[in-house]
């Protein structure tokens, strides 16, 4: 049961290494301000997510667990508050979308 | 393992600083700062492990409560152009 679980740690943490490292490769490679923000919420999600399941597995019931509880609940309600407030920053500056139609404007 | 997760994350703070070195606007540069905000937190999370002294995930914590903060008040700055009353937008750089 033991090896059982320290095997779904693993993979769990992996996944989340690889999860992160795709949204930063996308943070490299996408051609604008919104598709790499679009990319830059995979690291946040589902990267950050994944990794912080794999150390709860690895921790077990205790206090360390309650603690990245809180990280993961920190991460999950302050990072769509960044990506929104940038959004709204760069759409108020005038930074458009590289695809958007010219007339109407509507992210 | 937790090594490995830990060389996945700093290949990801990598590439985010490649991002925010090279990024066209401002806003690349704050969005590639929140990225490595985030990583590093799990960055202190995973060496809190990999370490065997979880006491790591304070710092963790309150990491990402100034990383937050940091964030927002960047974005606040080069929107308004001023960190007190939204008025109107200026053109600061």
């Amino acid at each position: 049961m033991s090896a059982l679980i320290d095997v779904a740690s693993w993979v769990l943490l992996l996944a989340g290494g690889a999860f992160c490292m795709i949204g930063g490769l996308g943070l490299v490679r996408m051609p604008d301000f919104f598709t790499r923000m679009h990319a830059a919420s995979v690291t946040d999600t589902l990267g950050a997510g994944l990794m912080l399941l794999g150390l709860m597995l690895q921790a077990g019931f205790s206090l360390v667990t309650v603690k990245l509880i809180v990280v993961g609940l920190l991460i999950f309600f302050t990072s769509p508050t960044a990506t929104h407030a940038l959004a709204q920053a760069a759409l108020a500056r005038g930074l458009q979308p590289l695809l958007a139609p010219q007339e109407e404007e509507d992210a | 393992m937790f090594t490995a997760a830990a060389l996945a994350l700093l290949v990801t703070v990598a590439l985010a600083l490649v991002r925010a070195l090279a990024g066209p606007t401002v806003f690349d540069r704050a969005q590639a700062a929140n990225t490595i905000g985030t990583v590093a937190m799990l960055l202190l999370a995973v060496i809190g492990f990999l370490t065997g002294r979880p006491d790591f995930l304070d710092l963790a914590i309150v990491y990402g409560l100034l990383n937050v903060v940091g964030t927002i008040a960047v974005l606040k700055f080069f929107r308004y152009g001023d960190l007190g009353e939204p008025g109107d937008e200026t053109t600061t750089r």
